[in-house]
C-alpha cells in the first residue's frame, strides 16, 4: 500500500533546477530529432549551439599513435595497468597534476605560475563549478555574475547547492564590458534585499561574448572582491582558445604582478580540458584555489567526480610533452582564427554584425535588424523560425540572460568547413527572404503560413518532467558514421 | 526557543501578567536572538564518530547556518570564510578511519621497497586478482579499443567528444550483463534502468539527492561503512540514523529495531525517507537472507519509504551461503519495484577503483530521469568506457575471473581468520567482502570506545597496522575492528603473521599491564614487520 514511488522524491529530483526546459536546451532537442548529416540528412538541423572544439583532434590522434606507452591499452603501456587501475587517491597522480599545471602556464604564455599541489580534480568544469559553490556559499547566499552568461551556470552553480546567481548588467553600447557602476549597483541591490553576496563569478574569456577581459576591469573586480571580502571565481575554461589580440590576462597574473591587490584566499580559478583540448568526453575538470582551506575542502569533495586514472595517465604523458603542447596550442589558435574570420566575414556579407571577439569557439551576433519586435518575445519568435525553418540551432541571447533582445550565439568550431559553408548559405537565404518579407509586409502585413508562432504551446511542455536526458551530442561524430 | 512564562506574572494577576510576562519574555527572546546571531560561525560540532556511543547521534553534524534575513548582507569581516558545509568538510579530520588511511598513504608497506611501512588493512581494496585482468589486457589490447577492421592504431575519434552524461548505452548494457553474471544468473538487469556515475561514491550521493530533502533521514543498520557519513551527509543535508545490530545475532538486521528507530525519528519531527543497507554487509561481511529482505521490503512499503541496497561486494563472496540480491526477491515476489534502488560499482568486484565506475539501478522512472540529469556532475571518462565495454563483453573471461577471484578471496579469508584465531581473536561469521569483523573486545581496557581507540592507536602507531575501529562504523559494542585481507598477497603473509604476532602481544600486554609495558616488551623482542 502507499503512494507510488514518484510522489516521495526530493525537491531536487522533481523541480526544474536541471534547467533543461529552457530555450538553450530546446534547440538541442530539435537537433537530436533531426541532426544534420552531409550525406544522409543534408536538410537536418546544424548544431551551432554546442561550444565544442573539434579543430585539432587529429593532432592529438597523431600524438597518441606515436606514443602508445601513454595508454594502458597498448602492448607498451599495459605493464602499468595494475598500479593505475588500483590507484584511487583523490590527490590524483602527481604527474597528472604537474602536467596540468604546466599546461595552464603554457596557455597563459608563461606569464603565470601554477603550483601542482593546488590542482584539484572534479567531474568536468560542471563538477568544478558546483564544488566551488558548495565550498564557498550556503543555501540562500548569492554570487554576482555579469550578463550575458553561460546558461548552464544556472544549473551547475545553483541546482543542488541552493546558491543564487544575481546579474551584473552589461550593455552593448560599451561592448558588454563590466563597469564598476553596474557591479556596485548589483551588490547594493542584493544587500538591500538582505541577500548575502558571497562572491563574483566571471568567465574569462567570456562565454558567450568571446572576448577577453582587459587588465583594468580584472583589477577592478579583484579590488572590489578584496574590499567587500567576497570571493572571485574565474572560469578560465577558454584560456587556450585566444586566437587574436589583445593578449589574454589571467587573474593569476593579476595576483602575481601585485600580491597586495587582494587577499589570495579570495581568488579561485575553474578550468577544464574540454574546450582548449577538445576532450569533453574525458571529463577533466580542475579547481585551482589560492585558499588552502578551499583546496582541502574541494579535494575531499573531488571523490564525487575524480578523473579516471587511465585518463590521468594518458594526459600526464601528453601534456608533459612540451613540444607537443606548444605546437598544439599554436595550431589550435591558428585554426580558430581562420574559422572565426571565415564565419564572421560570411555573416557580414549579409549585414549581420558580430561583437568583436578574440577568443572562444563561437561568435556573438546581433540579429536585431531581423526582429519584428525588439522584445524578448520577438527574439524567441525569431529563434524558433531559425531552428525550425532555417534549421540552425543557434542560442538566443535571452537564454544567456542578455538584457537586450536580438543577440544570438553561434558556435563554429564543432563542424568541418563544408558544414560551416552550408550554415552560411542557409543564413544568407534566410536574411534575403526576411528582408523581402519585411518589404512585402509593409504593404500586405501577411505572415508566411510556415512560420510557427508557437510560444504559448511550448509553455505547457515546460512544466512536465522531461523524461529524456539532454546530453550534448557532437555533430562530427554523426558525420563520421 | 522555549516559551518562558514567568511565575511572577501568574502570581500577580492582570497588570502583572502583561508587565511580568511580556517584558521578560521579550527580553529573553531578544537575548537568545542576539546570542544566536553572534555565535561565531567557526564553531562546528565534533565529527559523528565520537557520538557512536548513543543510538541516535547528535542532530545536525553539518551546522545549518542562519541565512538570509538574519545575518548582515555584507561579506563577513576577517578571514575569507568558507560556507558552513565547507568548514565542516575541512574539519572532518578526526575520524580514525581517515586518519589511519592517511598514515598508510604517507608510508605504505611494500614487500620490496618499504617493508617497514604501514600495513593497510583499513582499506577495502582488492589486489588479489588484478593480475588476471592485466593478463587479459595483454592478450586483448587491440580488442580493448574496439578498433575497426581497417584501423590498426588507437583512435580518439568518438572518445573525445561529449558522451551521454549517464554513460553510453553500450556500457550500460555491458554493466547490466556483468551484474547478471555477478549475481550468478539469478537475476537479469535491464540496461535502461542503469545510471552510470564516476564511482559508487557519487552514485550514493546522487541517489540521496533524489530521494531526500535536507533535514530528512535515512535509517542505516549499524555498524555501517564509515564513508557514508561523508558521501551522504556532507552536501545533501540528509541525516543518517544508525540502527544498532547486535553481536548476539551476528549483527543481522532486526525489523523491530528499525521500527523503533523509525518511531523515534518521527517523534523528533524528522522525516525518514529510506532504509539504507549494504549486502554483503560492510563492515561485517555477512549476507542478508531472503527472509530479512522480504521483511525490509514489507517495512518500506508499509512506511511508504525507499530501500537502498548497496550491493557493491555482490561478486566478492566466498562462503557457502549464496548471495541473494534484493532484485532477485523483487522478481520473485510482488513488491513495489519503484521504491527499491541498488547501488553498485566496479571498484570492488572488478578491482578497478581507479577507473571510477558506479551504478544506480532503479525501476523508478522518475528517479532514473532525475539521476541521469544529476550524473552530469560525475560522468565516466570516455576512454575508460570504451575499455570496459570491451572487457565486460568478454563473458567467458568475466566468468573465469569471478570464479578465480572468489577462490582467492576464500583462501585469503580462511588464512586470515585462522591467524586471528590463533591470537585468540574471533571474527563474526562472514561470507562476502574484503574484510573480517574481528572481536577484540576482551583486549580493550576500559571496555568502552575510549579503550577501543587506545588499542586502535597502538595498532597503528606501534605495530604499524591500520585497521578500522568499530566506533568509526557506529558499532555500539566496543572492541570490534574491521580488518581487510585483500591488500596483501600470499607472499606477504609472513609479514602479516609477524605483524599479527606483534599485535597479539600488544593487545594482551596492553590489556594486562598497560601500554608502556607493552612497548618495553617490544623493544626487547625487537619485533617489527619484515
Amino acid at each position: 500500500m502507499g503512494i507510488p514511488g514518484d510522489e516521495i522524491l526530493s525537491r531536487v529530483a522533481t523541480g526544474d533546477g536541471h534547467g533543461e526546459n529552457t530555450s538553450y536546451f530546446d534547440g538541442w532537442k530539435a537537433y537530436d530529432n533531426d541532426p544534420f548529416h552531409p550525406i544522409h540528412n543534408p536538410n537536418g538541423v546544424i548544431q551551432m549551439g554546442l561550444a565544442e572544439n573539434q579543430l585539432c583532434l587529429e593532432l592529438m590522434q597523431d600524438w597518441i599513435t606515436k606514443n602508445p606507452q601513454a595508454s594502458i591499452c597498448t602492448k607498451e603501456g599495459v605493464s602499468e595497468f595494475k598500479a593505475i587501475a588500483n590507484f584511487q587517491d583523490y590527490h590524483g597522480l602527481p604527474d597528472f597534476r604537474k602536467a596540468i599545471a604546466k599546461f595552464m602556464e603554457k596557455a597563459r604564455g608563461g606569464r603565470a605560475r601554477f603550483d601542482p599541489e593546488r590542482i584539484v580534480m572534479s567531474g568536468g568544469a560542471t563538477g568544478a563549478q558546483e564544488t566551488i559553490a558548495f565550498c564557498l556559499a550556503n543555501p540562500g547566499d548569492a554570487f554576482l555574475i555579469p550578463t550575458p552568461y553561460y546558461p548552464a551556470f544556472d544549473r551547475d552553480f545553483r541546482w543542488r547547492t541552493g546558491v543564487q546567481l544575481l546579474p551584473i548588467r552589461c550593455h552593448s553600447h560599451d561592448n558588454f564590458k563590466i563597469t564598476e557602476a553596474e557591479l556596485a549597483a548589483a551588490y547594493r541591490k542584493a544587500s538591500d534585499s538582505k541577500i548575502r553576496v558571497k562572491g563574483i563569478l566571471i568567465t574569462n574569456p567570456s562565454n558567450p561574448l568571446g572576448t577577453t577581459m582587459d587588465r583594468e576591469t580584472l583589477r577592478t573586480l579583484v579590488r572590489f572582491a578584496n574590499e567587500e571580502r567576497i570571493h572571485l571565481v574565474c572560469d578560465e575554461i577558454f584560456s587556450g582558445t585566444v586566437f587574436d589580440g589583445p593578449e589574454f590576462v589571467s587573474v593569476a597574473e593579476i595576483l602575481q604582478e601585485d600580491p597586495s591587490i587582494c587577499d589570495g584566499d579570495l581568488i579561485h580559478i575553474v578550468y577544464s580540458l574540454s574546450k582548449d583540448l577538445g576532450v569533453p568526453g574525458f571529463r577533466v575538470g580542475i579547481i585551482y584555489s589560492y585558499n588552502d582551506a578551499v583546496v582541502s575542502c574541494a579535494r575531499r569533495m573531488s571523490s564525487f567526480g575524480l578523473v579516471s586514472t587511465q585518463t590521468q595517465r594518458l594526459l600526464a604523458s601528453m601534456l608533459g610533452d612540451d613540444d607537443f603542447t606548444t605546437d598544439l596550442l599554436a595550431e589550435s589558435r591558428r585554426r580558430l582564427l581562420h574559422r572565426h574570420r571565415a564565419f564572421t566575414a560570411g555573416l557580414e556579407g549579409v549585414g549581420i554584425r558580430c561583437l568583436k571577439s578574440n577568443a572562444g569557439l563561437f561568435c556573438w551576433m546581433s540579429l536585431k535588424p531581423l526582429l519584428k519586435d525588439a522584445t524578448a518575445e520577438g527574439e524567441v519568435k525569431l529563434w524558433r523560425v531559425i531552428v525550425d525553418e532555417v534549421k540552425l540551432n543557434i542560442s538566443p541571447g535571452s537564454s544567456f540572460h542578455c538584457t537586450e533582445p536580438g543577440w544570438f550565439r553561434a558556435c563554429f568550431a564543432n563542424m568541418d568547413e563544408e558544414t560551416m559553408e552550408t550554415a552560411l548559405r542557409r543564413i544568407r537565404t534566410f536574411v534575403r527572404r526576411a528582408n523581402e518579407a519585411a518589404t512585402a509586409a509593409k504593404t500586405k502585413k501577411r505572415w508566411d503560413t510556415a512560420l510557427r508562432l508557437s510560444l504559448p504551446r511550448r509553455l505547457e511542455e515546460l512544466t512536465v518532467l522531461t523524461p529524456r536526458l539532454m546530453s550534448p551530442r557532437s555533430p562530427l561524430v554523426q558525420a563520421a558514421t | 526557543m522555549r516559551v518562558i512564562v514567568p511565575l511572577q506574572a501568574v502570581v500577580q494577576g492582570r497588570g502583572g501578567l502583561v508587565l511580568g510576562s511580556f517584558i521578560p519574555c521579550a527580553l529573553f527572546y531578544f537575548l537568545q536572538f542576539y546570542l544566536r546571531r553572534n555565535r561565531p560561525s567557526s564553531s562546528s560540532p565534533p565529527p559523528p564518530s565520537s557520538a557512536s556511543g548513543s543510538n541516535l547521534p547528535e542532530l545536525a553534524s553539518i551546522p545549518r547556518s542562519l541565512s538570509r534575513g538574519l545575518l548582515s548582507p555584507r561579506g563577513s569581516l576577517g578571514p575569507a570564510r568558507l560556507s558552513s558545509r565547507g568548514t565542516a568538510v575541512v574539519r572532518d579530520d578526526d575520524n580514525p578511519y581517515y586518519v589511519g588511511l592517511k598514515r598508510c598513504a604517507d608510508d605504505p608497506y611494500n614487500r620490496s621497497t618499504n617493508p617497514q611501512g604501514f600495513l593497510l588493512l583499513g582499506l577495502a581494496e582488492n589486489r588479489l586478482s588484478l593480475d588476471i585482468i592485466q593478463d587479459w589486457l595483454v592478450k586483448n589490447w587491440k580488442e580493448s579499443l574496439l578498433l575497426d577492421d581497417e584501423e590498426e592504431e588507437l583512435s580518439i575519434q568518438g572518445l573525445a567528444t561529449y558522451q551521454p552524461y549517464d554513460g553510453s548505452m553500450d556500457l550500460k548494457t555491458a554493466v547490466a550483463e556483468f551484474m547478471g553474471q555477478v549475481m550468478q544468473g539469478s537475476v537479469s538487469f535491464n540496461p535502461s534502468h542503469v545510471v552510470l556515475t564516476a564511482g559508487a561514491t557519487p552514485a550514493v550521493e546522487t541517489l540521496s539527492f533524489c530521494l531526500a530533502d535536507p533535514g530528512d533521514a535515512f535509517l542505516v543498520p549499524s555498524p555501517y561503512y564509515p564513508g557514508w557519513d561523508r558521501d551522504i551527509k556532507w552536501r545533501t543535508g540528509v541525516e543518517l540514523i544508525p540502527v544498532p545490530c547486535r553481536s548476539t545475532d551476528n549483527f543481522s538486521i532486526s525489523i523491530a529495531a528499525l521500527e523503533l528507530a523509525y518511531n523515534q525519528v518521527k517523534k523528533r519531527g524528522m522525516k525518514v525517507r529510506a532504509v539504507l543497507v549494504s549486502n554483503p554487509s560492510n563492515p561485517v561481511g555477512s549476507l542478508i537472507d531472503r527472509e530479512t529482505l522480504c521483511g525490509l521490503l514489507d517495512f518500506v512499503m508499509e512506511k511508504n519509504i525507499h530501500l537502498i541496497s548497496d550491493e557493491i561486494f555482490a561478486g566478492s563472496t566466498y562462503g557457502s551461503d549464496k548471495f541473494v540480491s534484493v532484485a532477485e526477491v523483487l522478481d520473485a515476489e510482488s513488491f513495489d519495484k519503484s521504491r527499491v534502488h541498488i547501488i553498485y560499482g566496479l571498484s570492488k568486484d572488478l578491482s578497478v577503483p581507479g577507473f571510477r565506475v558506479g551504478v544506480i539501478y532503479s525501476s523508478n522512472e522518475n528517479v532514473l530521469a532525475a539521476a541521469s540529469k544529476l550524473a552530469r556532475f560525475s560522468s565516466i571518462s570516455a576512454p575508460t568506457q570504451r575499455l570496459l565495454i570491451s572487457m565486460l563483453s568478454d563473458r567467458k573471461f568475466i566468468a573465469e575471473y569471478l570464479a578465480v577471484n572468489r577462490a582467492r578471496l576464500h583462501d585469503m579469508h580462511a588464512l586470515f581468520v585462522d591467524g586471528l584465531k590463533q591470537l585468540g581473536i574471533k571474527c563474526a561469521s562472514s561470507s562476502g567482502g574484503f574484510y573480517c569483523w574481528a572481536d577484540m573486545s576482551m583486549f580493550i581496557r576500559p571496555y568502552s570506545e575510549k579503550g577501543e581507540l587506545k588499542l586502535w592507536d597502538n595498532l597503528l602507531n606501534v605495530a604499524k597496522v591500520n585497521v578500522t575501529p568499530g566506533s568509526s562504523c557506529h558499532c555500539i559494542e566496543p572492541g570490534w575492528f574491521r580488518c581487510c585481507f585483500t591488500t596483501l598477497t600470499e607472499k606477504d603473509v609472513p609479514t602479516f603473521d609477524a605483524a599479527f604476532n606483534l599485535c597479539g602481544l600488544l593487545v594482551r600486554q596492553s590489556s594486562c599491564f598497560g601500554f608502556e609495558y607493552g612497548i618495553w616488551v617490544l623493544i626487547e623482542l625487537n619485533l617489527g614487520p619484515h
